[in-house]
């Protein structure tokens, strides 16, 4: 055994491996257990089914095309927030962190009310022919709602760290604007975007209580994968199914985190090369 | 930060009409997006809150489940950020003063919470606490419930709220290294002295940053907590699922409930923007 310097490595390995353990070890490993026992065929059975399958097409869908509009609105956000001074720029770089701390099912009727057929938006999107509350466009609001800030906070630091030389090279050499934009400053900022992209993804495909009341849960229309979840608990008492669809998730996010640790390690590699 | 503007006025002079036009353009877009993402759903709640009166707030909020729910929250993270916060303190202590094998994999399980759906996280509890769970019967023989009652409530909001202090503080304790600590050993000072002389004075801030957001969460935790709870009501329900289960009956009184978690969201805002402001070189921003 390794002779320890300082004192407590006992105490605080034992007190943090015991919460670990009650807390994650022994849940994770229950969840492993109960889809392994399915065996692949009992596997499929529960998750092979036409509502879960649609309500998994929609979770992972909405989320990726949710990510993606997130990139684009948070580069926006963060662009905007780094390079210009203007009023009140402390106040909305504040409000950025909004759905991190808005409980999730406050934002979530609060986004319905805004929605609903009788409300300040919906209201005036419904003549348009724009349905947005207990529609698939709602859970993908929902979903960009939960993703912005993950990708402006990701971008802000390596953002603020970006020597302009480069671009004012460009900018002598005759580059316009759109060039030097796409050519100068997006190439380096590409692991970022990806790391961010990737943040909100997972927190938009596992995402609960923000979804859940602007999605209505139509049967095979709305339904994302956690509402089946709850629904095969809650009301069937299924928790083998729900172990099976739970699999799919985990196994999901678990994947995304190793993308994410690979992305970092990029990163950094280039912040090196840079 | 001011070299891109400096940059441009530098080469041009005054900046061109375009390059003006443009940046003003994107100001405010951005604003736009903001407002409607973000602004408009916190107006929402409290318009909606207030719609019917003051009155009428009063008296949805002073309602018995209401104030049970008040009550369970405040217990629940009452006893779940206490323990994330021991945690928290014993992980990166582990972590950053100790060399020892599969230290990389311990960092990844401390991580690991905020990846798995909170959805998932409460379905996984039930597998082990539940009544046909892995602990299920040794649990009912000895007279103790988990799920669907307060014990549960915690182990979910603790799993959902476990890397807030750890991830705060790791980093920090990390970049500050032993040194001190073990100058103080050879000093003659015992385990306890050292952790509460040398090493908590230098990560207060730090571990105060990481409480507020892990209490933020505690208390606003939907997915995870609903799945255990039961929603019983007025027993097991939680401020967040008593919006929930009032949303169906009283839209007015969900909102007014919500407007109390709203608040406490702009408040926990409000004090994180000022720890980043006074203490911003200690603290690793978190989400």
């Amino acid at each position: 055994m390794t002779r320890h310097v300082l004192p407590g490595f006992r105490l605080s390995a034992g007190y943090t491996l015991a919460v670990l353990g009650s807390c994650v070890l022994l849940p994770l490993a229950a969840l492993l257990w109960t889809a392994c026992e399915l065996g692949p065929a009992g596997w499929w059975a529960q998750v092979g089914t036409r509502r879960v399958l649609a309500s998994l097409r929609l979770s992972f869908g909405a989320a990726l095309l949710a990510a993606t509009i997130d990139v684009l609105l948070g580069l926006l956000v963060a662009w905007v927030l780094v390079r210009y001074r203007f009023a009140f720029r402390r106040v909305c770089d504040a409000l950025v962190d909004l759905p991190f701390a808005l409980p999730t099912a406050v934002a979530g009727i609060a986004l319905t009310a805004l929605y609903a057929p009788n409300g300040w938006l919906g209201s005036r999107l419904a003549p348009l022919g724009i349905d947005v509350a207990y529609t698939r466009l709602g859970v993908l609001l929902a979903m960009v709602f939960v993703g912005l800030p993950f990708v402006v906070r990701t971008l802000q630091p390596v953002l603020e760290s970006m020597e302009s030389d480069l671009e004012e090279a460009a900018y002598t050499l005759g580059a316009s604007p759109l060039q030097r934009f796409f050519r100068v400053v997006l190439p380096p900022l590409l692991p970022t975007l990806l790391t961010g992209y990737a943040l909100a993804l997972a927190r938009a495909i596992g995402e609960y209580g923000s979804v859940v009341f602007i999605s209505g849960n139509r049967l095979f229309r709305t339904e994302i994968a956690p509402y089946l979840i709850v629904q095969k608990i809650d009301s069937q008492y299924d928790y083998r199914g729900a172990a099976a669809l739970g699999a799919v998730m985990l196994a999901a996010s678990l994947m995304l985190l190793v993308a994410m640790a690979w992305l970092q390690r990029w990163t950094r590699r280039w912040a090196v090369l840079r | 930060m001011m070299s891109a503007v400096a940059a441009t006025v530098s080469i041009g002079g005054r900046p061109s009409w375009s390059t003006r036009v443009a940046r003003t353009s994107l100001v405010f877009a951005a604003l736009m997006v903001l407002v409607w993402l973000l602004v408009l759903p916190l107006i929402a709640i409290f318009a909606e809150a207030f719609r019917q009166g003051a009155a009428f707030f009063w008296a949805a909020i002073r309602q018995p489940d209401s104030i049970a729910a008040v009550r369970l929250t405040l217990t629940v993270a009452a006893i779940a950020v206490p323990l994330n916060l021991v945690f928290g303190l014993a992980a990166a202590w582990v972590m950053t003063h100790f060399a020892f094998r599969g230290k990389a994999l311990l960092g990844a399980l401390i991580d690991l919470p905020f990846s798995v759906s909170p959805v998932v996280a409460g379905m996984m509890l039930i597998l082990v606490y539940g009544k046909y769970g892995w602990l299920g019967a040794w649990l009912e023989a000895h007279g103790m419930q988990v799920i669907f009652a307060l014990p549960g409530l915690v182990l979910a909001t603790v799993f959902v709220t476990l890397p807030f202090v750890a991830r705060e503080l790791i980093p920090l304790m990390q970049s500050q290294g032993s040194e001190q600590e073990e100058a103080a050993l050879t000093l003659g000072a015992g385990g306890w002295q050292i952790f509460f002389r040398v090493t908590l004075p230098r990560v207060r801030w730090a571990l105060l940053y990481g409480v507020l957001l892990c209490n933020a969460r505690a208390m606003g935790e939907f997915g995870a907590v609903y799945v255990v709870s039961g929603h019983l009501r007025g027993l097991t329900n939680t401020l967040p699922l008593q919006v929930d289960q009032l949303y169906d009956e009283n839209f007015s009184a969900a909102f007014a409930v919500a407007s109390l978690l709203a608040l406490l969201t702009v408040l926990t805002l409000g004090i994180k923007r000022l720890l980043e402001w006074r203490h911003g070189g200690e603290l690793r921003r978190q989400y």
